[in-house]
């Protein structure tokens, strides 16, 4: 499978079109447009405005770990595992290990990128030795990945006195401070640096340029003579290891401990993919992408709120914006189909 | 006892969803058409079922809704991947998306409630009872009241067959999938052809959605195909498509689903049933694909 031919700003042009289909069709548009704007961005000394972004330091940091993968031509759409393991190793690491935070959290830390990297691999094993399209099990693994962990968090690692399927609490002083008055954490600055490290990486070393031409035309990397098999095992840990590091920041940050279904509920490893796919693989675009499908995500809660629309609008909008940029904008992975010339 | 009778009469309840969203898959694959959206297609038909059975009062009228609907997404999905050209995975993670999305959002619209929906008012499938067969057999506990749409999956099972092997359409599903080129010098258009599959497919999945919602139980809750699209994939991948391989394949996945589902009655914990098949389909399909890799059939 290669990555091959794609216009920047099709998918754009794509997404203004569904917009404005959408304010044309919904009723009473102009006050759901002031709900979906309070939602996102309003609130009390904008508070919505911070859990946006709080939801976008998860979102793009899962779109940091897609774009990777699928840059090196590599459909690893096995994020929620590999972010789910992260977090639940972050969480087990965190209640465990009986640590001053200066060693507490950079061992959960690398614990969780080590785990999300291994599961990661597993998927590439799958496809390199047995031959099973990476398509395929890396999303078979996320079912076990998810449900191990709920059931860590059910049995052996439950908080039986709160009556959930959760872990217990992480140490107070051990938690990545918020900012004051917000839902935001310092997570944001952790997912700052992997934007920054993975744009400059993909565009500026060689690392990169091996990884966006194997992407590109494995024929092409294989007669240059590049370690193919080496950078497709690289590449597969660096993804998954950043989707365990926005494992570690939703545990650390947002729930000081590992709750069943956190990760996967508010699907933001899917939404994470989409906005990929949405900035047509650019990465500077990625973090753009990201942070406007948070900002539907928590604007549909706003209208919902207000208009009693049920929220889940904003996913069939995704949906559709995903499949109008696959058929109006550029082509983001074209592989072709079999037998044709 | 592992293997009695209510075992027995609950396997075909397994088997069916798979069979018939796995014969979905395996008409796109044999038109070289990488579906991936069966679980999205699934729901969206469990969704419509409900939907149709209750509004219309008859469970036919639910079969047809979820026919109609899955066909509808299978439209979709061939207008946007086969027409504009996009790529059948991004179109077919679309898909998927959108069948989540929307089932969740139309509960809330028309029968305003989040979850579940469970209403008397939604008519089930019919079970065929076979009173002459044998009960000391077990035969009875398998075959006799099992739901109509077991025994269309069966049906369609050699109906498929049939189509791909002898009839002109089956061949030129084949010809669009394995040498489009011969398809266009006799006249014919390849992304047709392949358009047809797909809304084909789009019907067979609301038929298998049919079954979860308004067969096995009458209810719809969120999210309720809960991954058997995959496994019906990894089911496609496993059989090259052929159905006569499908039918047992489907068979052993339903076996294993109705097992989990015994042991945890055995005191093991729920996640790990419920992974069962998932993991499986990894390690048979890795078994069954690195075999064909070794004898060079596939790269």
């Amino acid at each position: 499978m290669t990555f091959a031919r794609f216009g920047k700003y099709g998918s754009i042009i794509a997404l203004v079109a569904v917009a404005i289909a959408a304010v044309v069709l919904v009723p009473g548009v102009n006050e759901n447009a002031m709900n979906f704007l309070d939602g996102a961005f309003g609130g009390r000394r904008n508070f919505n405005f911070f859990t946006t972004l709080s939801r976008a330091t998860l979102i793009i940091g899962m779109a940091m770990s897609v774009l990777v993968s699928f840059r090196a031509g590599l459909i690893n759409i096995g994020g929620e595992g590999q972010l789910v393991l992260g977090g639940l190793t972050a969480a087990l690491v965190g209640v465990t290990l009986d640590a001053p935070p200066a060693v507490l959290l950079p061992a959960a830390l690398v614990a969780a990128m080590f785990v999300g990297a291994v599961w990661a691999l597993v998927a590439g094993w799958f496809e390199r030795v047995a031959g099973v399209p990476l398509v395929v099990g890396s999303l078979l693994l996320n079912y076990p990945a998810v449900l191990f962990a709920s059931y860590l968090v059910s049995h052996p690692f439950r908080d039986i006195d709160s009556g959930l399927s959760q872990s217990h609490r992480i140490a107070r002083e051990a938690r990545l401070p918020k900012f004051d008055g917000t839902l935001l954490d310092y997570g944001i600055f952790l997912i700052l640096v992997v934007i920054a490290v993975v744009i400059v990486f993909e565009r500026r070393s060689v690392f990169g340029y091996r990884l966006r031409m194997q992407g590109f035309s494995l024929p092409f990397a294989r007669s240059s003579g590049f370690p193919v098999g080496r950078i497709y095992y690289q590449t597969l840990a660096i993804s998954g290891a950043i989707a365990g590091i926005v494992g570690f920041i939703a545990v650390f940050g947002m729930n000081h401990r590992y709750v069943d279904g956190m990760l996967v509920l508010p699907l933001y490893s899917w939404t994470g993919l989409i906005a990929v796919l949405l900035a047509g693989m650019v990465s500077w675009l990625v973090p753009l992408t990201g942070f406007f499908f948070a900002a539907l995500g928590t604007g549909a809660v706003g209208i919902e709120r207000a208009a009693d629309i049920p929220r889940e609008a904003a996913q069939i909008i995704q949906a559709l914006i995903i499949l109008f940029a696959a058929g109006f904008g550029h082509r983001l992975i074209s592989r072709g189909r079999k037998g044709d010339v | 006892m592992l293997f009695d009778a209510a075992f027995l009469d609950s396997l075909p309840r397994f088997v069916t969803p798979l069979l018939l969203a796995a014969l979905a898959g395996a008409i796109c694959h044999r038109a070289a058409v990488f579906n991936i959206a069966l679980e999205g297609m699934m729901l969206i038909g469990a969704f419509s079922a409900v939907a149709g059975a209750y509004a219309s009062g008859t469970w036919i009228g639910g079969v047809a809704m979820a026919m109609l609907f899955g066909g509808l997404a299978g439209l979709a999905f061939a207008w946007f991947s086969i027409r504009r050209g996009g790529d059948d995975i991004v179109v077919s993670i679309g898909m998927n998306f959108l069948a989540i999305g929307s089932t969740i959002f139309m509960l809330r619209l028309l029968f305003d409630t989040r979850g579940q929906f469970d209403d008397p008012g939604i008519i089930a499938v019919p079970k065929i009872p076979l009173p002459f067969l044998d009960f000391q057999t077990g035969l009875s506990s398998l075959l006799s009241n099992q739901s109509v749409l077991f025994w269309l999956g069966l049906a369609l099972t050699f109906a498929i067959t049939f189509l791909l092997r002898r009839h002109r359409f089956g061949l030129q599903l084949r010809a669009a999938g394995e040498n489009p080129e011969a398809l266009k010098t006799a006249g014919l258009s390849p992304d047709r052809i392949r358009s047809i599959a797909v809304v084909i497919s789009g019907v067979l999945c609301g038929l298998a959605g049919a079954q979860l919602s308004i067969s096995n139980v009458t209810l719809f809750t969120e999210n309720m195909s809960a991954g058997r699209g995959w496994i019906a994939v990894v089911i496609v991948l496993m059989c090259s498509g052929r159905p006569l391989w499908i039918l047992p394949t489907a068979i052993l996945f339903g076996l294993i689903e109705a097992l989990g589902f015994r042991i945890q009655g055995l005191g093991l914990p729920q996640q790990f049933t419920d992974a069962l098949p998932y993991v499986v389909a990894l390690v048979v399909l890795a078994a069954v694909l690195s075999r064909k890799k070794k004898s060079g059939q596939i790269t």
